[in-house]
């Protein structure tokens, strides 16, 4: 019995195990995103869902991403047959009502989706304080790099995906991304004394 | 009532397994070898005890027991009988019971047919299968128990997953997958038990796991072809093969195991290659081990991968013992098993061989390096890369059809050496079957290297193995004045591994004519249509007639019936592509319907209707050849069934430890025929 | 013999090539996405390299979701506009991450997935010839 020969063939055998040991700690289904820090891809989309005053617009008006320069802007894509929008549905209406005097804009995409069953949504979910718009071909969601729905960009005043998040959004969250992005005099809530920080989410490195 | 049977049923089987495992080398050393009938009792008592746990699995799925957690999990009233009983395989604790099952018949049978074999080789072999049925007995037991007790007790479940019951091949794939994966725990224990035994210098070991080795490759293979089978009619890209991570565990052990069928041919005649057959075997079982680990653990993502829990780690720690142990068994003897002999020449069956294990190795490494990748980025550069179809498809194509070729070429060498100017007689007359089949490919219109390749070679090995057999049986004819049927059959009788091998053979060219024609000859188109247009594709016309719906139990299925129109526009037959919308799920799943032909298949798959009925938007696809696919699979499996009745000798007297001063001739090499 | 043998071979062709080698392909209603069979193929050629981002490892080429005919539609677009395969797969990348492209490429560490089986097989094909060499050496050269 060579317990050299056997030794060195075991070392063989453990970058195997550490690498599947590594595995465990990774979830193959999580693919971070790449454009956080980057500036987020302009779009024009035609509003389908008005909203509620005082954030409604026109249906057929055309929301562009170039007009709201200097705004924190909340893009959120969604559908009628996700049931996990029906969560952040709440909290994404009342957040853009509470921001409604800040230099805010909430708009929601709608993403594989007829607007008829889009706007019977948002009936049945109680209205939407803000516009939605459709996406023809999803032109906008690949240029976002969209996995699916629920999805939520926050971009900056500056223009740039400061972040991302996937999945329902929650009140606090929004909050607390909005309150980092917007001036310090047009911050809402108390407390917040954080400088306006770029979250890179996933972000790879130079 | 059911589950606290079953489950005590599986908790004795962890104390028989553990108590047979441990007592064999206790029986051995101490001499007491009347003891090792209780070994072989516990491997009988092992398979009595899982069969009653299955059995009453069964019965628990039938009879719609929702107090068994396993059968709330995937059982449903209105789930028809077929898919309720082999939902048994459909969710994770279900197939490891069902792989405890398969493992303990192994075990069984092998104890059974080798009783009365003297030696230590056996048992160590009883030993090593009873350790790997303590692991999965130590699952069920516990992080895969499907016997949890549910309170309270549900009512109706939701049913297997709805892919799972979508076609009758789910009957067939599962099965034949585990008697071919678990079988390679065979020859691993003759291996192992070799090594306990000090047999392992000698070709017993070999000899006793020929048959098992043969019989789970032929599983194996069936289960391959049968899977892809399954992906084609049911998933709807018209596709069989995505190089997804699980269909690549399915394969690795399946090339080695192929490696090792040739390499043992050359360790049984010249007594070399002993170390490294030896190697072939542990790597395969290893393999299945790696392949049924990737499935559960959910550590890389596939179509494949059952749900996740913490049944993995215990998977890990399984892979990580069996390494271990098999790596320092096998390496710290490795000086006493390895032999080194002589070839008569290098035109030789031998050195093709060798070639065919150097390739088979590439491409098992290729698959293997390129499935883990992703992991290996992600660990070191912290980026999530993917490897898919294009990258598997341009490395390990060109060494598959390297293969091919060597197919042709080794049947036509003899074993032991020849003269140049013998093999050249030899090797060129298969020549014009490649001229043949690639002028052929190129009148077709493929284009592609690799499929001219591919064509050319399959005529040259179908030409190489057919001549084989008309040179038997010519020979047997000028010699007897046999009619080519009797000759035929005498000549297989007289030497079923060298003819069932061919046969074999004969069975992967068809596999490979299909896949490289349904490959390069593949055509598709998608359209809406209203009803009574038509659409044509490559030839192919379809016609719609109308959408439908209709109601079963555990479904709506929504259909579109169009016809199947010739050249003249006469109907010869049609065609219904369907959606099916399980209650239970939001996802409808595409159902494709296919027109099967000696001249390939005619796919339709339903995309898209209007809820009036008013159009359909269907993808039809022209498949040239691939029923040759299936059809080559049935090959390889009689072919492997025909080498597996080659008589062997039944109790094999174990020889003299073999003992060599290390500075001795090596053994001397067989005599070539 | 020679026309038979042409015939046979043509016959024979007819087996294995789609019948409508002769025929093309033809539909009643006006389709858009065939109009020009050289694009499509271009388009599907680079579909197959690109990851489906909602399936389990398929390509957008093969997919049926919503998404993945729309990033075809992207794709076809793009190549109609001009440009390359390069470009739009960089596109891609910038939005997905090196993720959606179903072959790695070849930077960085990559290089040794791509130069592993290379080194496999000619180093393989060496270690066979040094082996078959050295068991067919002539028999003085064994004897110890």
């Amino acid at each position: 019995m060579n317990w050299r020969r056997a030794l060195i063939a075991v070392a063989f055998a453990v970058p195997l195990i550490a690498l599947f040991a590594f595995g465990f700690t990774r979830d193959p289904g999580e693919i971070p995103s790449p454009l956080p820090g980057r500036a987020a891809p302009g779009f024009a989309l035609p509003v389908f869902a008005p909203g509620e005053a005082p954030l409604a617009r026109e249906i057929g008006d055309t929301i562009r991403l170039a007009d709201l320069a200097g705004k924190v802007t909340v893009v959120n894509f969604w559908a009628s047959w996700c049931l996990a929008c029906r969560d952040e549905h709440t909290a994404l209406s009342v957040t853009a009502r509470r921001y409604a005097d800040a230099p805010t804009q909430f708009i929601g995409v709608l993403y594989n989706d007829r607007p008829a069953l889009g706007a019977r949504w948002i009936a049945q979910m109680g209205g939407q304080s803000y516009p939605s718009v459709t996406d023809d071909g999803s032109r906008t969601a690949i240029d976002f790099g969209l996995y699916g729905v629920p999805e939520t960009f926050i971009i900056d005043p500056e223009g740039r995906i400061a972040y991302k998040h996937i999945g329902p959004i929650t009140e606090a969250v929004l909050r607390a991304k909005i309150d980092s992005l917007l001036p310090a005099a047009a911050v809402d809530s108390a407390g917040s004394d954080e400088a306006p920080a770029y979250r890179v989410e996933g972000a790879p490195a130079p | 009532m059911i589950g606290p049977i079953a489950h005590n049923a599986l908790l004795v089987s962890v104390i028989v397994v553990s108590f047979g495992a441990i007592l064999t080398p206790i029986a051995i050393r101490t001499g007491r070898r009347d003891w090792l009938q209780l070994v072989y009792g516990a491997v009988y008592g092992n398979f009595l005890l899982v069969s009653l746990a299955t059995a009453l699995m069964i019965v628990a799925l039938v009879t719609h027991d929702f107090s068994v957690s396993y059968v709330a999990a995937v059982g449903s009233r209105s789930t028809p009988l077929l898919f309720t009983v082999i939902s048994l395989w459909g969710a994770l604790e279900g197939s490891i019971l069902f792989w405890a099952w398969v493992l303990a018949l192994y075990a069984a049978a092998v104890v059974w047919w080798h009783r009365d074999r003297p030696g230590n080789l056996v048992p160590y072999a009883a030993m090593t299968m009873l350790a790997v049925a303590a692991f999965f007995a130590i699952l069920l037991a516990g992080p895969a128990n499907p016997f949890v007790p549910v309170f309270p007790v549900p009512l109706d479940g939701p049913g297997p997953n709805t892919l799972l019951q979508n076609h009758i091949l789910m009957a067939v794939h599962p099965p034949l997958l585990y008697l071919g994966y678990v079988g390679m725990t065979v020859p691993f224990a003759f291996a192992i038990g070799a090594i306990l035994s000090n047999e392992a210098a000698s070709n017993d070991w070999a000899i006793l796991s020929r048959r098992w080795m043969l019989s789970s490759w032929a599983f194996l293979s069936a289960a391959i072809i049968a899977g892809m089978w399954w992906s084609y009619e049911v998933l709807g890209w018209g596709g069989y093969w995505a190089w997804d991570p699980v269909e690549n565990a399915s394969f690795l052990p399946w090339l080695t195991a192929t490696a090792y069928l040739h390499s043992v041919m050359v360790q049984e005649r010249r007594n070399m290659l002993r170390l490294w057959t030896l190697n072939l075997c542990v790597a395969t079982f290893v393999l299945t081990i790696l392949g049924t680990f990737l499935t559960r653990s959910g550590i890389l993502s596939s179509v494949h991968a059952f749900t996740t829990g913490t049944i993995g780690y215990y998977f890990l720690a399984f892979i990580a013992v069996v390494l271990v142990v098999a790596l320092v068994l096998v390496a710290g003897n490795s000086e006493r098993i390895r032999t080194d002999g002589t070839l008569g020449g290098a035109a030789s069956r031998e050195t093709v061989f060798l070639l065919n294990n150097m390739f088979l190795t590439a491409v098992m490494l290729t698959v293997l390096v390129g499935t883990l990748y992703p992991l290996v980025a992600e660990a070191i550069r912290g980026v999530k890369v993917s490897v898919g179809e294009p990258f598997f498809n341009r490395m390990a194509v060109p060494a598959m059809v390297a293969l091919i070729f060597l197919m042709g070429v080794g049947p036509s060498l003899p074993w032991g050496s020849t003269t140049w100017l013998e093999a050249r007689r030899r090797l060129v007359p298969p020549a014009v079957g490649a001229v043949l089949l690639g002028a052929i490919g190129f009148l077709a219109g493929a284009r592609g290297v690799y499929a001219l390749l591919a064509f050319a070679f399959v005529g040259y090995a179908a030409v190489g193995n057919l001549r084989e057999y008309w040179i038997g049986m010519r020979a047997r004819r000028k010699a007897h004045g046999e009619s080519w049927p009797t000759s035929l059959v005498r000549l297989t009788r007289a030497n079923r591994r060298r003819y069932g091998g061919y046969v074999a053979h004969i069975g992967i060219l068809f596999v490979a004519l299909g896949i490289t024609a349904s490959s390069e000859f593949r055509s598709e188109r998608e359209a809406t249509l209203l009803p009574g247009e038509t659409l044509t594709v490559a030839g192919h016309t379809v016609r719609l007639t109308n959408v439908w719906g209709r109601e079963e139990p555990q479904r709506s299925v929504i259909g579109a019936t169009l016809d199947v129109l010739d050249e003249k526009g006469a109907v010869i037959g049609d065609i219904q592509p369907r959606m099916n919308f399980y209650h239970v799920s939001d996802e409808p799943v595409p159902t494709p319907d296919v027109r099967s032909s000696i001249k390939g298949d005619l796919y339709v798959n339903l995309m898209a209707f209007e809820r009036s009925g008013a159009n359909a938007t269907v993808k039809v696809i022209v498949e040239p050849l691939v029923p040759w696919i299936w059809f080559g699979g049935l090959v390889m499996v009689i072919g492997a069934v025909i080498g597996m009745f080659h008589p062997g000798r039944r109790t094999p007297k174990p020889p003299a430890p073999a003992v060599r001063a290390p500075d001795e001739e090596p053994a001397v090499a067989g005599v070539a025929p | 013999m020679l026309v038979r043998l042409t015939t046979i071979l043509a016959l024979l062709a007819g087996l294995a090539a789609p019948a409508g080698a002769q025929g093309g392909e033809s539909t009643t209603r006006r389709e858009v996405a065939a109009e020009d069979s050289a694009l499509e193929a271009r388009t599907s050629a680079l579909a197959s390299r690109l990851r489906c981002p909602v399936c389990q490892g398929e390509s957008i080429q093969d997919s049926p979701s919503e998404l993945a005919q729309n990033m075809r539609a992207v794709v076809r677009e793009q190549l109609r506009a001009g440009k390359s395969p390069q470009e739009i797969e960089a596109y891609f990348v910038s939005k997905y991450g090196e993720w959606i492209l179903l072959e790695p490429s070849m930077t960085g560490l990559n290089v040794l997935l791509y130069v592993f089986p290379v080194l496999l097989v000619v180093g393989g094909l060496a270690l066979v010839v040094v082996l078959v060499r050295r068991w067919t050496a002539p028999p003085e050269a064994n004897q110890g």
